[in-house]
Order: C-alpha cells, then structure tokens, then sequence
C-alpha cells in the first residue's frame, strides 16, 4: 500500500472519531478541536521555519528563541503604538534580523550550526528577561475571529477553522505558498539542491552561500511571525519565556512532517491535539492525578512518536544538512 | 587548422607550499581532443579549474576567443566551457532532468517548466546519442549513466568545450569504450574536449594532441602518432620506467583466508555483500576486480573487523575470525592497507614515529608497563623510514604534511614489519606518483614470495591484472568468476564486472 493511501485512509478515519465525539458532546468536541488548531498554528509555523532552513542544509535549533524575542517585541511595540499589524510587523522584523544573525554564525563564519542556534536561544531568555516590563500591557485587545461568511455557521467546522483570527489564516496561506515555492519554484530546486549537494550548486555558477543566507533569513521571518502570533493572537499578552519549549517541538513536527509543508501541518494538528486535550483534561479535571502529569501529555507523546517515526524508515535527512559548505 | 576555442597563456598558480602551475600554456581547437596527462600531483586539475573560473591564477591569461578574466564558474559556462567532474557534480535525490537544468531552469514566472526542460534534454540526448532516462532518480543510475548526464548539463548550457577532469576511473572498460565513442561524436560536431588522464591507453585511443604535465611544468607537446605509451610513461615520470610488475610464478601454500557465505550492510543499511565467498592461499595474490560500490569495501571493512558482519564466516588458517575486532584481527597476523588512507591509515596530527608503531603501541617493546618507550618507538620509525623509502624531513614531522606517496608508503611499512600472514591491500596505489606505485608493487609481490597471502582489491582493473595471479571479479556483492590470470582478458573481466554471466 502506497503512503498516499495510508494517510487517505487514515484522514476518514479522525472524520469519523471526531464526528461520533461531536455526537456525544458537542461543546466540549469543538473546544479541543479549537485549541488544536490553535496550537498548531503556532507549531507549523516554526516548522515552516525550521523546513526552508534544514532543506537548505542550515539547522535551525535557535526557533525557540526566534519565537520568543519577536513575541516580545510584538507585544512591546503594540502596546507603545497601539496598534496590532505595527506589532506584527515588529515581530516578522524581529524575526528576520534572528535569521540573518543565525545565517551571518552558521553559513557566514560557519559557526557549528547547532551552537549558532544555541547563542540565539540563550539570547532571546536573557534579552527578554531583562527588557521586560512586568507592569507594561498590550493596551488593546488581542486579535479576534473573522468570520467566514455562512462558512463560519456551519457545525463544528465553522467554530474551528472558519471564524479564526487573521494570523491563522496567514499561516494556513503560507502552508500553501511555501509547498508551492518549494516544489514547483525555480528557487524551491535550487533550495532542495543546496541542501542535498551544495557543490553541484556552486558548479552551475549559483551562489551557494548567498542562497543559504537568504532562505534561513526568509525562515527566521516566518518564525517571527510565529512570535507575533503567540503574543498577539493566541496569548494576547508576554510573559517570560511563554515559548515553552515549543520552538523545539516545531523541530519534532518539522522531522514528523517529511521537511513538507502538508506533512508538517498534520504533524502540527497531531501535536496540537495532546496540547489542547491535556487542558480539557485539566479544565475538566478527568484524572484523578496531579496536573503537571497530565500536563506532560504533549512532550510524552513527541517522545514516544519521534522515536516511532526513527524506527519505521523515517525520511532521510539532507545530505549536506549541518555542514558549511568550503569551495572545492 | 580549425578556430582556437580555449587557451592558458602562461598560467601561473601557487598554492601554500606548492607551485601547482608554472608558466603552462596550451591550445584547444574546435572538434579535437586535447589529453592532459600526468601523475597525480602534477597539476593537471589546478590548470583546468583556473579554465572553468573556479581557481583565479596569479599569473597568465585565459583565452576564450579573448583574453578573459573569470570571476567564478557562471562566467567559464556563459562562455561557453563546460566541465565534468572527477567527483560528480549531481543531486543524487532529483531527477535526470532536474539536474540536468538546475541553475539554467525553463521558467514561468518563477515556476520551473518541467515540460519544456525535459523536451530539451531529449532533444540534445538524441542529437548528441547520449541515452538517459529523463525522468530517473540520479541515484538509482549507474555511473556511466551519472556521467552522461554531467555531459548533457555541460551541452545543455551550449558548452563548445568540454573538460573532463578523469572521466574514466569510476568506469568499466565497456564505460569507457562507449564514453570515448561518444567523445568522438562530440568532435565530430565540433566541440572542443580537454580531457584529463593518467591512464596511457585512452590518451592513445582519443587524443588528437597531448600536453604532458610534471610538477606543475608543461614538458612536453606531442601526438599520439608521435610519441608511443612507453615515451609518454617517461615524459610524465622524468625517467624511464618499468611498466609491468616483474614477477615469478607463484607457489600457492595452504588456505590462509577462507570467507564463506558472507552477509555485509553499508552504510546505508543495503546490502553490500551478498554471500560472498573466497579463499586466499599463502604465497598468492588473489586480486579482486569489479567496478567501485560492488561491495569491495564493505568486503574488506567486514574482514578487518571494521564493520558488523551479518552473517557467514571469515577464518583465518582455520581460526575464527568472524565479527572480531579490528586489534584481534591485526594481533592474528593480518596486515591492512586500508582504502581511505585519510580515515583509516593513520592519524594526520600525529608524528611519523606514532604512526609508525599506530598497530603495536600498545605491545612490548614499545610499551612497557603502560608507558610509550619513545627511544624504542624512534629507533623502529627511523628504520622504516630508510627501508620503505618515505621522504620526509624527520620522524617527528606530523604525517598530514606528507605527500600521498609517502604517507602509503609508511602505512605499507608498518603493516609489512610485522609478522603477517594475510594482508589486505585495497586500493594501494590510489592517488599517489608512478615512483612510489611502482615501489609498493614490488613490496606487495616480496611479501607473497615469503608466503604471505595477499588480498588486492583495486578499481584499476591494470593493477589487478599486472599483480594478481588469480582474479576474482565482484558484481553486487557476488563473486560472479574466479580466473587465472593467464586466461583474464580485459574484454571478458569488463563484460563480467557489468553483470555479464560467466
């Protein structure tokens, strides 16, 4: 049986599950369903990140901290400004600036990558602590939901995915727009090339290291954009590290995903669900345990499904991922 | 005579340590077939990569049509150079076709037009009889097949020029006979080829006109009608040379390596040997043909204890040695020349004297109570030094500053100043000058005269033929034959390393 079959077969089934869940409690289906993909959007969004990167060969471990610092400075520059999209852009900036550092460390002086992401993360905790403002506010109201026209009435649906708040459909959009630019683009082969083989690259006169500044630069802004989304759309205000380990769950989802943006959004709702459910269970006090067990639900899951993923033929990884690329 | 395509006027490039090229220049006219030939070392690759813009060179001129100044490779290809490469240039993951336009890609606003592409690769493949699957995975394709498509992606950048930097040492001699058809064909229409050897034969089978490289000096100019293999064999060594191996007929003794039924993996986790199975003899050599990632490697990785064996059995005079590790294997009296004498040889940071004792350190009378007895250590090194004729300023100078040849032939005098029974020798002369090959070959046939059995396994199907006394040729990690040497022919081997049924 083909993979396209099992994963076909597999979507019929979840329709099914969550359709029968719908029937027996329909307010408490839709909430978890709700913070599924509120969880996601935040997840596919660093693994989005993290996919142009590693197929470039470039490792992004420094997602979590790209995470945080544009989340922090989306949430500063709203509340001096007042206004929402300057805070977004604030953290895509933010975001962009990480890239280009992380770049300017791994493919510029070739740092090792993974201590290069490292200084990122350990730079976003230290500069957010100490510029936080703990009476400071966002001053206005988070993002709230569009409603999608007679979409949004629908059952289930209409809650879930279409009377969501704008940056997740921007993210849905860049799922989109990054499959695309990376299948079908003349710079998507170009990217895949550089990842796999960058001397065939450089030999058919493109310039390697150019390419590779410039996609993990692209990557940070869309992390950047993951940060914006974190304080201004799912929170609605910072706190100190409110990333939470999730820069590195994006890199699980990412790996989860085959490095595609299809496969990383299904990764993203998967993860998002242990997220959204551990709360229900939580808000609802199911278990009889302490929270903090039920809290872990999540990081177990990614444990347990990584290592899964390891053992039954995972994707191989890029040939030349973590590698600086030297002439000759 | 026909137009000037490519000229080097004077090249001139120094590297740290090295005067790679001194003052060469040479001419390529359209529809001939310029060899560069020369030893490894000689400057051959320095000289073409300066042409194709890789290498800027600190004195001299490129001319392509006009003096030109080439910032990078983009410039050589818009003017019309194409390259191959040694190490092949391709994406193993993508396409025939994907390769072939990556760079220089069909686009519609910013799309990648697969359709136009792939009608233009057929286009040229047909024009130029260049048969590729258009739509296979590089990866999946066999070397000769990897080549072709490196040609076509020098054709599809309307390359008049062609350089090919050692295209044949990766091929079987029907790979080769094909590829040499094919350059002819290139010629005919016109293009101009640089083609890069150190083998004899195919300069004799290709060229129109010969350049012969020595230490970064052109020496000579000539013809094939002019000069024959033996005049350019001493043209590129600088004196006369013995090109057979002089040896007696060999006693064979009792079996020494016996493998049976051998199962391997490679790295990637498929299977390399496939129940393999083969006996060495004291006093023989048994030399092992094949074409490169037949499972040579995996072989020898499994026998030295280098890699997990995952099944059948390796003895040496009747004792087991399956799945040992590397120092019980060499404690046994076996003797490695490893491939990648870089990884496995010796460590590049250490001192000649180190290396020297790398497989005994640990053992009387180099070390006693856990202490190195350095005089001891010295004493040994500087004795091999002088016996195995590696030049180096002393023995306390670190191994990486050392050429190739005399790297190899210190790895060869360590595992040669033990007692040893059986030694495995892959790839001996790889990559170093005729100088020192000669010397190793004769040391590898005195080791089998004092009854040693000798297991060669080499990618130059000569070394094979001019050691070996029986050839074993390997295909997908099978045996396929077993042949006196008397009666292995080039023809027969090269169709049996292709797969051809015995």
């Amino acid at each position: 049986m083909n993979r396209r079959a099992i994963a076909g077969g597999f979507f019929l089934l979840v329709i099914v599950l969550v359709a029968i869940s719908y029937g027996i409690d329909g307010l408490q289906t839709t909430a978890v369903l709700s913070g599924t993909v509120r969880a996601a959007t935040l997840l596919v969004l660093g693994a989005l990140c993290g996919m142009i990167g590693e197929r470039s060969g470039v490792v992004n471990i420094g997602i979590e901290g790209q995470f945080l610092m544009s989340a922090f400075v989306a949430f500063t520059v709203t509340s001096m400004t007042g206004s929402l999209f300057i805070g977004v852009l604030g953290g895509i900036g933010t975001g962009l600036v990480l890239g280009w550092a992380l770049a300017a460390m791994a493919v510029g002086l070739k740092i090792d990558q993974i201590i290069a992401g490292t200084v990122i993360n350990i730079a976003a905790v230290g500069l957010t602590s100490f510029f936080f403002d703990r009476g400071r506010s966002l001053g206005t109201a988070k993002y709230s939901g569009i409603d999608l026209g007679p979409l949004a009435d629908l059952p289930l649906v209409g809650t879930v995915f279409f009377s969501r708040p704008p940056l997740t459909y921007l993210a849905l959009i860049l799922v989109v727009v990054v499959h695309i630019a990376l299948f079908k683009s003349v710079w998507g082969l170009r990217t895949r090339a550089v990842g796999e083989h960058p001397g065939a690259v450089d030999t058919v006169g493109v310039d390697v290291i150019k390419l590779r500044y410039l996609n993990v630069t692209i990557a940070g802004g869309i992390a950047g954009l993951g940060g914006a989304y974190l304080a201004l759309e799912s929170v609605g205000t910072f706190s100190r590290g409110m990333s939470g380990g999730r820069g590195f769950l994006a890199l699980a989802v990412m790996i989860f995903g085959r490095r595609t943006p299809f496969g990383a959004y299904a990764a993203a709702l998967f993860f998002g669900f242990t997220t959204a459910l551990q709360s229900q269970f939580q808000l609802n006090s199911t278990f009889d345990i302490p929270p903090q067990f039920v809290g872990m639900l999540p990081f177990v899951v990614t444990i347990i499904v990584v290592a899964l993923s390891g053992m039954f033929g995972s994707t191989r990884d890029p040939a030349a991922l973590g590698q600086a690329y030297e002439k000759g | 005579m026909s137009e000037i395509l490519l000229a080097a006027r004077g090249i001139t490039k120094q590297f740290p340590g090295v005067l790679a090229n001194d003052d060469v220049s040479i001419e390529l006219r359209s529809g001939r077939t310029l060899a560069l030939l020369g030893e490894n070392g000689a400057g051959k690759s320095t000289l073409v990569n300066v042409l194709f813009g890789l290498y800027q060179p600190d004195a001299g001129e490129v001319v392509i049509k006009e003096v030109v100044s080439l910032a990078g490779p983009e410039d050589a290809i818009s003017r019309g150079i194409g390259m191959v490469h040694q190490h092949f240039q391709l994406v193993p993951t993508m396409s025939v076709v994907e390769n072939i336009v990556l760079g220089a890609e069909p686009s519609r606003r910013g799309m990648v037009d697969l359709v136009e592409a792939r009608e233009r690769v057929l286009e040229l493949s047909s024009r130029f009889g260049l048969e590729v699957e258009a739509d296979a995975i590089v990866e999946d394709l066999a070397v000769g097949s990897q080549q072709r498509v490196e040609i076509l992606k020098a054709l599809y950048r309307d390359a008049d020029v062609l350089i090919l930097d050692e295209p044949t040492a990766v091929l079987t001699p029907q790979e080769t006979d094909h590829l040499l058809s094919v350059l002819k064909e290139l010629t005919a229409q016109g293009v101009g080829i640089v083609f890069i050897t150190h083998k004899l034969r195919e300069v004799q089978a290709v060229a129109d006109d010969i350049v012969v490289l020595r230490g970064g000096k052109v020496v000579g100019t000539t013809t094939p009608t002019e000069t024959d293999q033996t005049g350019l064999a001493e043209m590129m060594v600088g004196r006369s040379v013995v090109l057979r191996v002089d040896k007696a007929q060999a006693t064979p003794g009792d079996v020494v390596l016996s493998v049976t039924d051998l199962v391997v993996d490679d790295d990637r986790g498929q299977r390399a040997v496939d129940g393999m199975s083969l006996e060495v003899r004291a006093g023989e050599i048994l030399g092992v043909a094949g074409v490169e990632g037949n499972g040579q490697r995996e072989l020898v990785e499994a026998i030295t204890g280098l890699r997990r064996t995952l099944g059948g059995s390796v003895l040496l005079s009747g004792k087991d040695l399956t799945s040992g590790s590397p120092r019980t294997v060499a404690e046994e009296g076996v003797g490695h020349i490893p491939e990648d004498r870089e990884k496995h040889g010796f460590i590049g940071a250490h001192t000649v004297a180190e290396n020297a004792v790398l497989n005994r350190y640990h053992r009387k009378p180099f070390s006693i109570r856990g202490l190195l007895q350095r005089d001891r250590i010295a004493e040994h090194a500087t004795k091999l030094v002088e016996d195995f004729d590696v030049r180096t300023p002393s023995i306390e100078t670190t191994v990486a500053t050392l050429s190739g040849g005399n790297k190899q032939k210190l790895i060869v005098g360590r595992e040669f100043s033990d007692d040893i029974q059986l030694l495995i020798a892959a790839q001996p002369t790889r990559g170093i000058d005729i100088g020192a090959i000669e010397f190793i070959h004769q040391r590898i046939v005195d080791q089998r005269d004092a009854g040693v059995a000798v297991l060669l396994v080499s990618a130059e199907l000569d070394e094979v033929l001019g050691l070996a006394d029986r050839v074993a040729v390997l295909y997908e990690g099978k045996i396929v034959a077993v042949l006196d040497v008397a009666d292995a022919d080039r023809e027969r081997i090269g169709l049996l390393m292709a797969g051809a049924s015995a």
